[in-house]
């Protein structure tokens, strides 16, 4: 993983939650865009009958995923007869080597990358800077993040955290446009910076929606258009990819795009949907002359081992997950520490990073289950996160736990807690006596109970339990 | 993949009452106003006193190690086949949902699906199995309803709330703000995590007052105890009542042994 | 990187065994069944395409050609690229007036006349393989005579769609159309409205890289 320089800042959470929850602007920023997604994405389903829909997703999804191994080969072998080369690597690091070898043998000096999650999950960016290579973002988000030098706090909108002054004064420092609260200003601006670049970028790099094993066909779903033009303008063209993104027919791809769509941002399409299945063929005047597809694994292959967690590989990244979340509303997406935020990030950056360094962030839920409710492919979200929460602490001596880092979140004080608790209930003589002793002296219930009475005020025990309620009414000649 | 449709049983002549650790030693007025509830629609309930706790606590902390080991010996403690009943959506979903996975491939998977398979949340129980008409005997009184997040998605009862306070002519039912989003209690994540919780709270005890009510009926105590308190400690106009008991107390005790 | 590959196809292969996992059947039915008149498809397809400020004209087929040329008047274009070997190109070279916008082709690699395209096209017209009721969507298989670019760097994209070309949704063109039959071609595009972004502070903004205005004439 090209993340070792991050992780001790990934188990930094509770500070990044308290300055994320300290930070007003943060909070309405991310409350005002959470309540509009929501509601784009309830009406964006009228009509529809969303649980056939959903069911249909997920069993899209499954299928791919069941025949993993197989699609994988096909897919590879339909993009090599169109001309597109195919890499595997196992590794972000492996990934990021691959595709700056590639820009070296073609001398390239600057990439165009159009939006790119597993190139943010691989640090690429950086990676190529290293080398020498000028990486830039085409995406409008993605832009503006580079700019402030940060990373995407949601994974359809990357910028989201910001708001208009906030992006204004960003671009006025950094690139010299006018301060302006106008959009169209500041977004024609950024077209104007970024046309220069596409028209003289040496390589692409993009990401990819979906794989059509059937056809070898990469499908990338974008609403600028600076997707096309990263595919399109420069002579070559990288497409980088986690492994799980592959479906078997072309088909598929149909209720795949209208779950995404709606479920991210409440389009019942976006702009574009665009389809490659090969570079430029003979007489044709524009496309890129070479087209690379990178398959990266990056810890994909190790969830497959596992066929409950196998789910979390369901994912086609559409965001509804976040966007429903109300840990995500309140903290947003930086204080996760992790490429992909929310939910979906706390099933599966453990699997990326490890347990170890990702500890906190299985217990950072209510389970309240607003994610698993709109996933469109039905992930089971919050009982994947309770699968890791049993990991984390090596809870289940039935099941051994086998997700990288577990037990890492095991403490004996917890441990010994849980025994008690398990002491206590597990006898019904010990339970009623705690009952007892707890209304007895229930004048001396503690007023401050740890976190829970910092906010607030501690429950104080009945002067009889239900048990004894009970009981006496019975004694007393009630039923 | 889709949820399967809920198969509501006959009206029984006796369930059992599972009354959860939280009611028990904190809200019993919740308790036994479940009980008589069900009693006045003719109900006999049985109330096997060697019942604790559903072991959710321990379960979604990870230590299912500690969770089983306190179910296992209240899974002999409801051997008729009548339904068991909860004042408790979380609880209820602890023992419908969870149960199953809890136990597969254990000596106990058959008999906790068994126990599983009978478990329902009170509420819906009086209002889809025992078809109860309420008759209102109180005061007029604006109330907000809090569905607890296991009550509306995992045991599908969002409904069941304002229909049953519906009944009553003197409520009235205000609409607040994100009704169907999570209080912020969470169980153990209240503790784990206090800084986020406590956000997500106080949001939801602003729009409950917001909206206008005096009290909050709660499905589920853990909920009531976090707004509740939170509204105490914060000095906020609201107070929480679970909503059996304010079921029970509006519609006049009637058998005489009611506590208000 | 065949080692990669050998050890990835492995670890898949180990987790499950040789045989696939069984899933469940994919009923296509919520995505497939539509039974919309032609007249029902073309209003949902403009209605569609309009919320997303696409711009549809409903033409009758001999005048198309003027109906565009008083657009482009109006909106101040001064010059068309065009494919000259399609019927449309023919159509527009035949019709072409004196006082009218300039019409260039693209004839050329792109590498060759980049910064003209980039920078001196104000717009083009396209034909497409169809339509998408459901979506507003307008389906294009970019060729050797209309390459990809042309729908994609001009700020105006003028496309033409007639009217009997108009599918219920994205799944029956594929099965009508039988693309994964026939074979894809280098690229396929859904277009459904001009470029846009949300990405400042979710406010809707048009244009950004790809064209600001997409006018699609219908001809009936």
């Amino acid at each position: 993983m090209t993340q070792t320089s991050t992780l001790s800042d990934v188990r930094e959470f509770h500070p990044r939650v308290r300055t994320a929850l300290d930070n007003p602007q943060i909070r309405s920023n991310f409350r005002n865009a959470m309540d509009g997604l929501m509601g784009k994405r309830q009406k964006a389903f009228d009509g529809w009958d969303l649980d056939k829909l959903r069911d249909l997703g997920a069993a899209v999804r499954l299928r791919a995923l069941a025949r993993l191994p197989e699609l994988l080969e096909r897919l590879e072998a339909n993009c090599i007869r169109q001309g597109i080369q195919v890499h595997w690597a196992e590794t972000g690091e492996q990934a990021c080597e691959i595709i700056g070898d590639i820009c070296k043998a073609r001398q390239a000096r600057t990439v165009i990358k159009g939006k790119s999650m597993v190139s943010e999950e691989m640090e690429l960016n950086h990676y190529l800077e290293e080398q020498g290579i000028e990486a830039l973002e085409s995406d409008l988000g993605e832009y503006i993040v580079q700019l402030a030098e940060e990373t995407p706090s949601h994974i359809i909108m990357p910028a989201i955290h910001k708001n208009t002054t906030e992006i204004s004064d960003l671009m006025h420092e950094r690139t010299g446009t006018e301060r302006s609260h106008d959009v169209d200003y500041l977004t024609a601006s950024a077209r104007q910076q970024l046309r220069e670049k596409f028209m003289t970028a040496d390589v692409g790099i993009s990401g990819v929606n979906f794989a059509v094993a059937q056809t070898g066909t990469l499908c990338l779903v974008e609403n600028e258009g600076n997707g096309r033009l990263t595919t399109t303008v420069p002579p070559c063209h990288i497409a980088v990819t986690g492994i799980e993104k592959v479906v078997e027919h072309l088909e598929d791809i149909s209720p795949l795009l209208a779950l995404l769509t709606r479920s991210a941002t409440g389009q019942h399409i976006t702009t574009y949907v665009n389809m490659i299945s090969g570079p430029r063929r003979d007489a044709e005047l524009d496309g890129p002359e070479a087209v690379h597809l990178v398959l990266v694994d990056s810890g994909r292959s190790s969830v497959y081992q596992d066929p409950e967690l196998m789910d979390t590989l369901r994912c086609i990244r559409c965001g509804a997950c976040m966007n429903h979340c109300p840990v995500y509303t309140r903290v947003g997406g930086h204080a996760y520490g992790t490429t992909y935020p929310g939910p979906i990030g706390k099933i599966l950056m453990p699997h990326l990073l490890g347990l170890d360094s990702t500890r906190d962030l299985p217990s950072a839920s209510t389970l309240c289950g607003a994610c698993g409710e709109v996933c469109p492919v039905r992930i089971p979200i919050p009982t994947l996160l309770q699968r890791l929460r049993k990991e984390s602490v090596d809870g289940d001596r039935l099941r051994p736990s086998v997700v990288r880092g577990h037990g890492s979140k095991r403490h004996w004080k917890e441990v010994l807690a849980w025994n008690a608790f398990r002491w206590i209930f597990a006898s019904p003589g010990r339970y009623r006596l705690l009952g007892m002793l707890m209304t007895r002296f229930r004048a001396f219930t503690p007023s401050r109970v740890g976190a829970w009475s910092r906010y607030r005020s501690a429950p104080k025990p009945a002067a009889r339990t239900l048990h004894q309620l009970v009981n006496e009414r019975a004694k007393g000649g009630g039923r | 993949m889709t949820d399967p449709i809920k198969l509501y049983p006959a009206k029984p002549e006796k369930v059992y009452f599972f009354a959860t650790c939280l009611v028990d030693l904190f809200y019993p007025d919740a308790g036994m106003a479940g009980i008589q509830l069900l009693e006045r629609e003719g109900i006999e309930v049985l109330f096997p006193q060697d019942q604790t706790c559903c072991g959710q606590p321990a379960f979604s902390s990870g230590f299912n190690d500690q969770a089983r080991d306190v179910v296992v010996p209240q899974l002999d403690l409801f051997p008729g086949d009548y339904p068991i009943v909860v004042p408790a959506g979380s609880c209820g979903g602890m023992m419908r949902k969870h149960y199953p996975e809890l136990f597969a491939g254990t000596p106990w998977q058959e008999k906790a699906e068994a126990l599983a398979a009978r478990t329902w949340e009170l509420t819906d129980f009086l209002l889809n199995v025992c078809h109860i008409r309420l008759k209102d005997q109180g005061k007029p009184v604006k109330v907000a309803m809090h569905t607890s997040c296991s009550a509306r998605r995992e045991m599908g009862i969002a409904e069941v709330g304002p229909r049953l306070l519906g009944q009553l002519g003197q409520v009235e039912l205000v609409e607040q703000a994100r009704a169907e989003e999570c209080c912020g209690f969470g169980g153990t994540f209240a503790v784990r995590h206090p800084e986020i919780s406590e956000a997500m709270v106080n949001d939801k005890t602003e729009a409950l007052v917001a909206a206008g009510a005096e009290t909050v009926v709660a499905t589920d105590c853990g909920c009531m105890m976090n707004i509740a308190g939170f509204a105490e400690k914060n000095q906020r106009p609201l107070k929480g009542q679970h909503i059996v008991s304010f079921l029970w107390e509006r519609t006049g005790c009637s058998d005489g042994e009611g506590e208000a | 990187m065949s080692k990669a590959r050998n050890a990835i196809l492995e670890r898949l292969r180990a987790g499950r065994g040789d045989q696939p996992l069984q899933a469940p059947a994919s009923d296509f039915s919520v995505v497939r069944d539509r039974d919309w008149s032609l007249t029902e498809r073309l209003e949902r397809f403009e209605t569609t395409i309009s919320s997303v400020n696409g711009e549809v004209h409903r033409v009758v087929e001999e005048v198309w050609v003027q109906h565009l040329w008083a657009l482009m008047a109006a909106k101040g274009l001064n010059n068309l690229l065009v494919a000259p070997e399609t019927v449309l190109g023919q159509q527009l070279l035949q019709q072409q007036q004196a006082s009218g916008p300039e019409l260039r082709t693209y004839r050329d690699p792109v590498e060759h006349w980049k910064s003209e395209l980039f920078n001196g096209v104000d717009a083009a017209l396209t034909g497409c393989r169809g339509a998408i009721a459901e979506t507003g969507s307008l389906i294009l298989w970019p060729t050797v005579q209309e390459p990809r670019l042309m729908s994609l760097v001009p700020p105006v994209h003028f496309v033409v769609l007639r009217a009997d070309q108009v599918y219920c949704t994205f799944y029956q063109a594929l099965a009508e159309q039988g693309w994964a039959d026939q074979g894809m071609p280098t690229n396929a595009l859904l277009i459904s409205g001009p470029s846009k972004t949300a990405d400042i502070e979710q406010t809707l903004a048009y244009g950004v890289h790809g064209p600001r205005e997409l006018v699609v004439l219908v001809l009936e």
